[in-house]
């Protein structure tokens, strides 16, 4: 029996792993980080827009601060957020800014002066502040009052992943490449690790480790048409699952975002749209203004996706031999802006497309995008049911996006997850509840399950396949469980995934060799993913409502009385075939922001019995503590600044709010 | 304005010549082994390869990632030209295509090298990253301005994906395995360019300044010439080329 024992077990190698890697590792922790591929090839590289933080350096951008990224983001969110940690994060998110530009990140900077943007298809002059110069710009996104989206070009994913991969080599934090979690080591009530499976060799090594933190990333390859990256596939949520335990907050809560190019659904950033770019249909009728007169193509993702749809129903889609689509026009960017501040969009749509979007228009159509689920957290990112587990990053739910997020607070959320769990995490190890007195016979018996699992794979003469298995699954998803959903769509998606699920327990390869092994692989993780895809749409048959991104055409109302609450879905017995739903009440009467319109998007929904009473104390409190400065009056409202790690407290000092 | 997502499909039949080899199985020799498949429309190197995987042979080894020329996963040797495969449409190609690993890389499997190990080697080594993190830099403050066409310029250096593509395409570094690259010289350019790193020339010149760095390049410049992010190699190593000679001289 071979194993490894760490304080701290970080599965996954992006930008939230890592970041929580370095924090634990500055805290005198052990550190091993597990991926699956080199770390800066994970899929946090890809992120091209940026990320979001109220610097408000530049002039569009005046006037924000945490207060306005707060409300933009409880509003994106539909009320589906936890409040408290909305405010942790965006607290820390000009803090995670400032680290990166110290760890060399080339951030876009302010240029003083006037300069031409387009702004709702015009040519606007803006004018940057002299005390502005060379500090970090910002652009605008979508479902935000301000432009607060601090960018690299249009790398910023990868500026971003590069510096602190380089940071981790720094602190000297070993990173296993190639290995696999395939399993977390638990007793019920505690986790101590994984087993891990090497990827090259075949081999497999329990890892014990104090605390064990899940930093997976998104699970977008349950979805046939999907702009995230391949190894995308949802494992981190599924060793939660499988632990019988610990609890995956609201699965059904799935992005879809407005342009994946079509039909590889590669994605073309929401910095395009951001930049002043424009949608159109097959007669190149601008129809964004019709659906959403103030916010337009900027309406945040759910809102504009639902919008492309529709607009495709009515049969305004573009037609080609591989179905419908719309056109994004960022040829009114001009050819300089296009090739300095969106080149991979460029390159993306050269080798794609074989196209010049400087002249010529991107055929766009929404993809899955995003998964707001994850593993259910609190606010230290430790499982509300499993002690000892940990996650950060898309694959957790601590819930800063509720049921949709906007577009640049996921990159910030990795970095700020990162630090805050980081320091969280070594806090855990460093009281009792870290000691580590793990009894070798878990170890083994844990090791034996997979071995067994593995073999069964290999000799056990099953006669499915896993890629045409995987394959049904996804076209299921995507047909089923996408932009718009019904209760029948999601009822029959839920048979034909249980009916997958039981044939996945047959599944027989044609090669059979232990090492490195791609069949062997895609055979596992489709066992997984089914799992994962059936929370998805078992949550979604569920909520019988509509918020952010899970829109029920038969229940097209946000149902604030009936639904404002966190799904919770857990895998009992490994013999199920349906995960078992429970749910978890938001309380109104804690909100800093109480349920109301976001702003954009549908105005229609059921109030919650406690909204009012909320609303009128809130305005009370308002009143009442308005000689104060904003921090005080939040304070008043919903303290939380006793909930961040004290390494990063304290104001955050900008142009108009200077700190002496 | 009219437009079409991608031209008529053709009905070209392809051979896929790859290279292949599992240097962990003792029975197995290394071997080019050679597939067929109806090109479709649109189709890329990611699209064929996961083809084959599935439809021909399911052991076939090879590495994506993105899918979309940004994470780097996929260098391989196409028609003897390293590359990134998953943006290389066959429509480009002929109708006969040999792919190989790239070499100067450890072989995992088949078109799968760790390029992982050798970039960790390559930053232990030349220690890219910045330096002066003053960890008392207060995180509550305004950040330290920088002139933004400085930043634009770094990030120009920064946007090396670290694919390997251009160290399989250099004669150094097939001869001196621990030849820095193209990969690390342009990493050494990019922290000197960068205010907030405090190393002098004399700290890259120790790192760089003999024949394993940049004194070992032969100026032969097939990196620049592969590159797939289109990094300026070539005038940057030239730059550090006299700057370290200077700083050797001095
Ligand atoms: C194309 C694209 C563009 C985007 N653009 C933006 C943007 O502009 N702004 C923004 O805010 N957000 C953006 N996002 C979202 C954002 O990039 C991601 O949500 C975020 O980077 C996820 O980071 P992560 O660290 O959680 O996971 P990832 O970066 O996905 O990393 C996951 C890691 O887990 C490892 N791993 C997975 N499973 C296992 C296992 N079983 N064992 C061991 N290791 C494992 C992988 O190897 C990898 O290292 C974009 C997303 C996409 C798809």
């Amino acid at each position: 029996m071979k194993v490894v024992y760490t304080d701290v077990l970080v599965i996954g190698g992006g930008l939230a792993g890592l970041r929580v890697a370095i924090g634990a590792r500055r805290r005198g922790h052990d550190v091993t980080v597990l991926s699956l591929v080199p770390p800066k090839r994970s899929h946090s590289a890809a992120a091209q827009g940026g990320m979001q933080a109220s610097l408000g350096n530049v002039a569009k951008g005046q006037g924000d601060n945490e207060d306005v990224h707060f409300e933009d983001t409880v509003k994106g969110s539909d009320w589906g957020a936890d409040q408290r940690v909305v405010r942790m994060f965006v607290d820390t998110a000009p803090k995670a800014v400032r680290e990166l530009a110290a760890w060399g990140v080339p951030w876009s900077r302010v240029r003083e002066g006037d300069r031409t943007v387009i702004i709702n298809g015009q040519p606007v002059t803006l004018t940057e502040r002299a005390e502005a110069h060379g500090l970090v710009a910002q652009r605008d996104f979508g479902g935000t009052k301000k432009w607060r989206t601090c960018y690299v070009s249009d790398g910023t994913g990868h500026a971003m992943l590069f510096a602190v991969g380089d940071q981790a080599i720094a602190h000297g934090v070993p990173v296993h490449e190639r290995k696999e979690a395939l399993a977390l080591i638990h007793d019920g009530s505690r986790c101590y690790g994984a087993v891990v499976r090497d990827l090259v060799t075949g081999e497999l090594v329990a890892y014990a480790a104090r605390a064990t933190c899940i930093a997976t990333g998104g699970a977008g390859r349950v979805y046939r048409v999907t702009t995230n990256a391949v190894i995308c596939e949802g494992i981190g949520s599924a060793l939660a699952l499988e632990t019988g335990v610990a609890t995956l907050g609201n699965m059904e809560a799935v992005q879809f975002h407005p342009t994946g190019i079509f039909p590889a659904g590669i994605l073309v950033t929401e910095g395009c749209r951001g930049d002043g770019g424009l949608l159109r249909d097959a007669n190149g009728h601008r129809f964004m203004p019709d659906y959403e007169p103030e916010k337009k193509e900027l309406a945040s993702r759910d809102v504009v996706s639902r919008r492309m749809e529709e607009h495709i129903r009515k049969g305004h889609g573009a037609k080609s031999r591989f179905g419908e689509h719309l056109w994004l026009d960022i040829t009114l960017l001009g050819r300089k802006h296009i090739e300095h501040n969106l080149r991979e969009v460029k390159e993306i749509c050269q080798s794609f497309l074989g196209i010049d979007p400087a002249e010529q228009w991107i055929a766009v159509r929404p993809a899955q995008h995003y998964t707001m689920g994850g593993v259910r957290t609190d606010h230290t990112g430790q499982s509300t049911t499993l002690r000892g587990l940990f996650a950060a990053g898309e694959a957790a739910c601590w819930d800063m996006h509720g049921f949709n997020r906007l577009g640049g607070n996921s990159v910030a959320e990795t970095v700020v997850a990162g630090m805050l769990v980081g320091e969280f995490i070594a806090d855990f190890c460093e009281s009792p509840a870290g000691d580590l007195d793990i009894p070798t016979v878990l170890l083994r018996e844990a090791l034996r399950v997979e071995r067994d699992r593995l073999d069964s794979l290999l000799q056990g003469g099953g006669t499915e396949s896993a890629d045409a298995l995987k394959a049904s699954m996804q076209q299921l998803m995507t047909d089923r469980v996408g932009i718009f959903r019904t209760g029948a769509d999601l009822e029959a998606a839920v048979s034909g995934l249980q009916e997958l699920l039981l044939r996945s327990r047959n599944i027989g390869l044609r090669h059979r060799k232990d090492g490195p092994n791609p069949e062997l692989v895609t055979a596992y993780r489709t066992q997984k993913m089914l799992k994962v895809a059936l929370c998805i749409a078992s949550g979604a048959l569920a909520r019988t409502e509509s918020r952010g991104a899970h829109f029920r055409e038969d229940y097209p109302r946000r149902d604030d009385a009936g639904w404002l609450r966190r799904t919770l879905a857990t895998w009992r017995d490994p013999a199920d075939t349906l995960p078992t739903l429970a749910y978890e009440p938001l309380d109104v009467m804690t909100m800093e922001l109480p349920p109301g319109w976001r702003g954009y998007g549908a105005r229609d929904y059921v109030d919650h019995p406690d909204t009012a009473r909320r609303a009128a104390e809130v305005q009370a409190l308002r009143e009442r503590a308005a000689q104060g400065d904003r921090h005080s009056v939040q304070a008043a409202l919903m303290p939380y600044e006793h909930l961040l790690p004290a390494a990063f407290r304290g104001r955050n000092e900008r142009i108009d709010e200077r700190q002496a | 304005m009219n437009q079409t997502t991608t031209e008529p499909g053709s009905t070209r039949t392809l051979r896929f010549h790859v290279l292949r080899h599992d240097p962990r199985d003792a029975a197995s020799v290394p071997r080019t082994e050679t597939f067929e498949l109806e090109e479709a429309a649109g189709m890329t190197l990611f699209i064929a390869l996961g083809e084959i995987r599935e439809r021909l042979d399911p052991s076939l080894a090879f590495d994506f990632v993105c899918r979309a020329g940004i994470c780097g996963s996929c260098g391989m040797v196409i028609n003897g030209r390293p590359g990134l495969a998953c943006r290389t449409l066959t429509r480009d190609l002929p109708t006969d295509i040999t792919l190989a690993p790239l070499p100067a890389f450890e072989l995992i499997a088949d078109l799968s090298v760790d390029t992982g190990k050798w970039m960790r080697g390559m930053s232990e080594r030349l220690e890219t990253w910045i330096h002066e993190v003053s960890p008392d830099v207060d995180l509550g403050r305004i950040e330290a301005p920088m002139d933004p066409d400085l930043a634009d310029r770094i990030y120009e250096l920064d946007r090396c994906i670290e694919c390997g593509c251009c160290v399989a395409a250099c004669g150094t570094a097939r001869m001196r395995k621990d030849f820095v690259g193209a990969v690390g010289l342009n990493k050494i350019a990019r922290f000197a360019l960068d205010p907030r790193d405090p190393r002098k020339d004399e700290d890259y010149y120790e790192l760089v300044g003999n024949d394993e760095g940049v004194f070992g390049c032969m100026t032969l410049l097939g990196c620049h010439d592969v590159c797939p992010k289109n990094l300026p190699l070539q005038t940057q190593i030239a730059f550090l080329r006299r700057r370290m000679a200077r700083t050797g001289v001095g």
